[in-house]
């Protein structure tokens, strides 16, 4: 019984972790759906929007309101941010070899951190974000904290919202076009740009919000809060089967539970390596990732 | 053309050529540099920066006074961001280009003992106020320090857990990569059986790490009464945050690593016990003739590891004035003879250049006006 309900503690801790993955990992799969880049500024990005989200809490006070408000002003943000880093960085390069966007992706990384590092207001050093009091409910043994909930209803939140717009929407079924065959897809008379700003926005705004739950779970920022959760959240991506949306969301909760288990159950020393390990092992049986389609090579 | 590139290239030589003349005529013999390696920018920059400013006023009071032998005293201050690679090559930069003798740092231990085995090999003196793992002074004759031992802080806190909070079973959560944490949970773990009490859970994480629900999880699950978290300040909060967000109710217990906790933490802080090197409110002279000035030249009130970096300033120049040089191997044998009360208490040196002083425990709580502050609980003298 104790061991049953450690498990089922371990897993909720999972879940509320994989929940931050997979709005992450979310941004990279679109961006490569539509483009075909590995977009590795995209860890930045949750970074500019716990920024963003601190900095508003930090003039409005914080209350649950608030924290739920200031959701919105850290996601504008971020998706401006977002399609402003396409324009100026990634669009001269769209028909160049894929290569030169991929090192961009990373100059583009090393901006936004070094950038945030020396600003005045921003700085080197961490911060703490602003949090609620703490309150946990108890729920036959297992407990839940105001923070996971939080987790819990944005992230289930913004998931059904984007698959509205995919899936439901002019400009959603257009993205899909764009990712299924660019050139046809301007045939049909599709703009493909405005379709790439969209995708980018939408990601970096699930980004933005990544951060502010990253930033409420764990409380401190600074300047390289993003490379960790995301790379995480790209290996998320992959595993998932990169280009896929659904198999993005499913990476992530795979790999943050994935990963609490292993602490919990085996070592947390060996956590990320039994993680990664796993990671592997599926690759190499299914290359494409979970929910990825098997491509033939194009020559 | 051609004639404008030559008349450049004169330029730049004769600019240069000037630079340098100026530049070894100013370290001429009429002042007397020292080295200082902090971290005031990265994970522990309040401690950096505090400690920083405490030898910077040491340094300053002395040179209105008229410095040591005679001389001003210029320091040289290097900035690692607490990453030992940085410690090594602050270390090198001040040994080879600015000549430094005598180095103050570096901050944290893991920094430290990256460049205990250099400075002796170069024969430059290393005094660190405040890296209290154990083996820091073991690299040589010209390694030494003026903060207590991490086996100190350790004993002392098992001690502290069962006696005066009858705590019986125990569990630490530390950092597997850190020098300084990984002594302190040796310690804290043999003192703590050793006077009857049982370690129920020891759980790691490395360093960096964010998310420590899994093993919080697993903590609670043994049901310890006291939790020992050795670590610095800014993963403290963070585990702290995380572990009364699971409703872990054990009382927790820390090392001088959570000295700025109260400035980081939420009030899920309060109730919970660490040891330190001073408490700014004790009834103490020296200290609060520290505090008052320390207070009036930055407007804060100045952390332990601030008064470390004041002593340490203190107990190295007050030594070069009685060797009469900063020649290590001179210097070094003055320091020995140190027998003196300081901010951080009385200094003497025992044979492996560690301080035998005393500690002080103090409790984190919640100021009049909400914001946290510590509570001075006692203090421990060396056995």
């Amino acid at each position: 019984m104790a061991f049953l309900q450690q498990l089922c503690q371990q897993t909720l801790n999972g879940l509320s972790l994989g929940s931050i993955y997979a709005l992450l990992a979310l941004g990279y799969t679109m961006v490569y759906g539509v483009v075909k880049l590995i977009n590795f500024a995209h860890g930045d990005i949750l970074m500019v929007g716990a920024f963003v989200g601190y900095f508003v809490l930090k003039k409005w006070g914080i209350t649950p309101v608030n924290l739920m408000l200031s959701f919105l002003p850290a996601m504008l943000f971020c998706m401006i941010l977002g399609v402003l880093i396409e324009k100026v960085c990634y669009k001269p390069l769209r028909n160049q070899p894929r290569i030169n966007a991929l090192i961009t992706a990373i100059g583009v990384s090393f901006f936004l951190e070094n950038g945030a590092r020396v600003l005045p207001f921003i700085g080197p050093n961490p911060r703490v974000f602003p949090t609620l009091p703490v309150v946990n409910y108890r729920l036959f043994g297992i407990n839940i904290s105001q923070v996971q909930i939080l987790i819990f209803i944005v992230a289930i939140g913004l998931m059904l919202i984007l698959n509205y717009i995919i899936n439901h929407t002019k400009t959603g079924k257009a993205m899909q076009a764009v990712s299924f065959d660019k050139g046809a897809a301007a045939l049909m008379g599709i703009n493909v740009d405005r379709i790439i700003s969209f995708t980018f926005a939408l990601g970096s705004s699930l980004g933005a919000a990544a951060g502010i739950l990253f930033a409420s779970a764990y409380p401190q920022i600074e300047p390289y809060m993003g490379i960790m959760p995301g790379m995480k959240a790209f290996i998320a991506a992959v595993f998932g089967g990169i280009g896929s949306i659904p198999g993005a969301m499913l990476g992530g909760i795979i790999l943050g539970v994935a990963e609490t288990l292993t602490k919990g159950f085996l070592s947390s020393q060996l956590a990320d390596a039994i993680a990664f390990g796993l990671l592997i092992l599926i690759l190499v049986v299914k290359p494409s990732g979970l929910l990825g389609k098997p491509m033939g090579e194009k020559v | 053309m051609k004639k404008k590139l030559i008349a450049l290239g004169v330029l730049v030589v004769v600019v240069a050529v000037a630079v340098i003349f100026l530049a070894t005529g100013r370290g001429g013999s009429d002042t007397i540099k020292i080295g200082v390696i902090m971290s005031t920018s990265g994970p522990v920059s309040h401690f950096g920066t505090q400690c920083r400013d405490a030898i910077q006023l040491a340094v300053d009071e002395i040179n209105a006074r008229g410095g040591v032998l005679g001389k001003q005293v210029q320091l040289i201050v290097e900035d690692d961001e607490k990453n030992p690679e940085k410690t090594m090559n602050a270390l090198v930069k001040l040994a080879t280009k600015d000549k430094v003798r005598v180095v103050l740092g570096a901050l944290t231990s893991d920094c430290t003992l990256a460049i205990t085995q250099e400075a002796q090999r170069r024969g430059i003196l290393l005094f660190t106020p405040t890296s209290t793992n154990d083996a820091v002074t073991d690299a040589g004759d010209l390694i030494f320090r003026s903060c207590f031992k991490d086996s100190f802080q350790g004993q002392v806190m098992a001690q502290f857990a069962i006696e005066n909070l009858n705590a019986t079973k125990a569990a630490v959560l530390y950092d597997m990569n850190n020098d300084y944490s990984t002594g302190l949970t040796k310690s804290f773990e043999e003192t703590f059986v050793a006077l009857g009490g049982t370690v129920v859970a020891t759980e790691s994480y490395a360093g960096g790490d964010k998310d420590f629900n899994a093993q919080i999880t697993k903590i609670k699950a043994a049901d310890p009464d006291v939790l020992f978290l050795p670590d610095y300040y800014n993963t403290v909060s963070l585990i702290i945050n995380q572990a009364r967000n699971q409703g872990l109710d054990a009382i927790m217990l820390g090392p001088d690593g959570w000295d700025e906790l109260v400035g980081q933490a939420g009030e899920e802080a309060v109730g919970n016990y660490f040891c330190n090197h001073y408490s700014p409110d004790a009834d103490d002279e020296d200290v609060q003739e520290f505090v008052r000035k320390y207070r009036e030249r930055y407007g804060i009130t100045p952390n332990a590891l601030a008064a470390l970096g004041y002593d340490a300033a203190y107990i190295v120049l007050e030594a070069i004035e009685r060797a009469g040089t900063d020649d290590p191997q001179v210097l070094k044998e003055a320091l020995m003879e140190t027998n003196k009360k300081y901010v951080t208490g009385h200094i003497t040196f025992d044979e492996s250049h560690n301080p035998v002083k005393s500690t002080t425990i103090l409790k984190v709580v919640q100021g009049p006006d909400g914001r946290l502050t510590t509570e001075y609980v006692g203090m421990v003298d060396p056995e």
